[in-house]
């Protein structure tokens, strides 16, 4: 019995597991195996192991676009966070229509695509058409200003794309928690400021690290955003790669920083899992 | 992905999705099946079927069937793939500089026949490219300029020297085409300060070059490499200078936006298509018929007025008006792209560039 419920499951992940193979497994393969080409005589590659695309790599400048790219990612994971957790939480203590309704809202923002996303931001922070036309309205600034192309205009845009993604992986978790642990919480006392520190985000804890690792490794693939609203030193390593693969056709050296994209999320990944999978 | 497809700028992603269908084997060709004509998606190819195409065929009987080709690389790739495969996905088609030259050293391009091209004499060497060895292998199809084009309303006095772009007073103010390897900026530069492009032959000038270039960056809002962003920050007085493609910014002119294109003294920069044709194009002889039909001058005239581009035949050959000409074209002797340069350094190039204007 027990053994043929086991062949049912395993006939079972077959389809799965071949879709999986075939999309996923395959180009990875392709990618790794790119990365390592070697560079003939008139400038064309063929398959075989060199180790110079990862030198070229393995210079300040790239190493220095990863780490930017790492740190700008966390940092819109964090922010994105600041902004999704709270409103989540109010969200799960309305009724179920008023629910429903924002969570309708809050999906139709992900139809909206990045390239959408960030030529209104372009227009937005705009010296002819932008916010600061508002602030001289109002007498807080003398003239009109660009506010893009910049840092800040990067960020927000990214982060405006992150909310609602955090959004929809924090509420389940967040409507599911057991309003029993805050109703004891408050009898013993505690204000709701304190049992929202002391007990809400404690018990929701692994929520909010999925989805922190989620909008990482999701604003880590942003190469429109960085493009519009930033200036080269703006740019992340997904930029590059799109340099390197569409406009110089180096296949080599565009897996090759893939390979490095890879490792980044993937050490973040296994780092996260790990040092919570400890404590949990 | 961006979405403005341009005429010079067609994605390759849907090129690529394109070709598996294109890449079909092609069994013996009867007579009177069309030739595969490559120009790039987007406004060039439209114009070419509405303007070109059909008086080809109603002057030689050969049916054309179009193909929109990426520009770059990409349609290098794409060639060089389907070669493997025994076809050629167009039998003729524009190709740019840097991948021509790539293409010749890997032997992807049949030797054409000049006997079969009485219009090749129309055309000056500089649009004949030839091997080694004398065999010619790319003509002259279509040619643009890029100038330094401002914005009327925010600077009246358009500067009239490529020298404005390193001028402190345009901090902030300017938007370059965001690669070396189709900005040409280092043989702007080099012919600027330099005297001239030979100062790229070695690559101690090249980087010579780049530190001259280096100082333009304070002044450089934006490096872009979609026509369609930096089009609407100049017409909007955003950006109220940078580089841009001459025919696109005197279309914008004649629409009424505040856009003016010059000619700066130095010369504008002169980039070119050139036809080549695949190792494994069959029609032979239809191919040289199109090509010696566009080396003609009343084709060349007539892409001049229908889509702004330069003619690649010479001046004294032309029904142009000088009104027309000059609304294409200038006198002046052009900057001319050193695509050996991103060739033979490609990937130094590539990334002293990213360095730089990285700041």
């Amino acid at each position: 019995m027990q053994q043929g419920s086991g062949l049912t499951r395993t006939l079972a992940l077959i389809p799965s597991s071949v879709m999986i193979g075939i999309f996923f497994l395959v180009p990875f393969v392709l990618i790794v195996l790119t990365s390592f080409s070697v560079e003939m005589d008139n400038g064309d590659y063929e398959l075989g192991f060199s180790l110079a695309h990862f030198e070229r790599f393995a210079t300040w400048f790239y190493i220095e676009r990863a780490l930017f790219s790492a740190g700008l990612c966390a940092l819109i994971a964090i922010l994105s966070l600041l902004i999704a957790y709270p409103f989540t939480w109010f969200l799960t203590n309305f009724g179920p229509r008023t629910q429903t309704l924002w969570l309708i809202y809050i999906l139709a923002q992900l139809s909206l695509s990045e390239v959408l996303i960030a030529f209104s931001w372009q227009i937005l922070l705009s010296r002819t058409a932008g916010i600061a036309n508002i602030l001289v309205w109002v007498g807080l600034a003398e003239e009109s200003f660009a506010m893009t192309p910049s840092a800040g205009a990067v960020l927000a845009a990214l982060v405006y794309l992150a909310v609602p993604f955090s959004v929809l992986l924090l509420y389940p978790a967040l409507s599911r928690l057991d309003k029993s642990l805050t109703e004891a919480s408050r009898t013993l006392g505690a204000s709701p400021l304190r049992t929202f520190f002391t007990v809400v985000i404690p018990v929701t804890r692994p929520a909010i690290i999925s989805s922190g690792v989620t909008i990482f490794v999701l604003t880590l693939g942003a190469i429109i955003v960085p493009q519009v609203l930033g200036q080269p030193q703006h740019w992340t390593l997904s930029v590059l790669i799109t340099d390197q693969a569409i406009f110089n056709f180096n296949m080599p050296f565009a897996s090759a920083l893939a390979v490095v994209l890879l490792v980044i999320s993937g050490s973040v990944i296994f780092a996260v899992t790990k040092l919570t999978g400890a404590k949990a | 992905m961006t979405s403005t497809f341009t005429r010079r700028r067609f994605m390759g992603t849907a090129a690529a999705t394109g070709v598996a269908t294109l890449a079909a084997p092609s069994i013996l060709r009867a007579a009177g099946e069309p030739i595969k004509v490559g120009t790039y998606g987007g406004f060039f190819e439209e114009s070419f079927k509405e303007f070109i195409y059909p008086a080809f065929t109603k002057q030689t009987g050969i049916e054309v069937q179009s193909v929109a080709v990426p520009t770059g690389e990409t349609w290098l790739v794409q060639l060089k793939n389907a070669a493997r495969a025994g076809v050629a996905p167009a039998d003729v088609s524009l190709m740019a500089g840097t991948p021509r030259n790539e293409g010749a050293s890997q032997d992807v391009f049949q030797t054409l026949d000049e006997s079969k091209l009485s219009n090749l004499k129309n055309l000056s060497d500089k649009f004949q490219d030839r091997r080694e060895d004398g065999d010619l292998y790319g003509v002259g199809g279509v040619s643009w300029y890029i100038t330094l084009c401002t914005n009327s309303d925010e600077i009246p006095v358009a500067p009239d020297s490529w020298n404005a772009l390193w001028d402190s007073q345009y901090e902030g103010q300017i938007g370059l085409l965001g690669l070396a390897s189709n900005s040409f900026l280092l043989e702007v530069t080099a012919v600027t300060h330099f005297g001239g492009t030979d100062i790229l032959d070695t690559k101690d000038g090249i980087a010579q070059v780049f530190a001259k270039l280096s100082e333009v960056v304070p002044n450089v809002r934006l490096w872009y490499k979609d026509e369609g962003a930096f089009q609407q920050a100049l017409q909007d007085g955003e950006i109220p200078m940078g580089q841009y493609y001459h025919d696109v910014a005197g279309l914008a002119a004649s629409e009424g936006f505040p856009v003016v294109s010059t000619f700066p003294k130095e010369g504008g920069v002169l980039d070119s298509g050139y036809w080549i044709v695949p190792k494994d194009a069959k029609p032979v002889d239809e191919i040289h018929e199109f090509i010696n039909f566009m080396s003609t001058p009343a084709t060349q005239g007539i892409l001049s007025r229908n889509l702004g581009t330069a003619p690649v035949v010479n001046r004294d050959l032309l029904d142009l008006t000088d009104e027309e000409f000059a609304s294409v074209s200038s006198p002046g002797e052009p900057i001319i792209p050193r695509y050996d340069i991103y060739g033979e350094h490609g990937d130094w190039i590539s990334d002293e560039w990213s360095k730089m204007i990285a700041g």
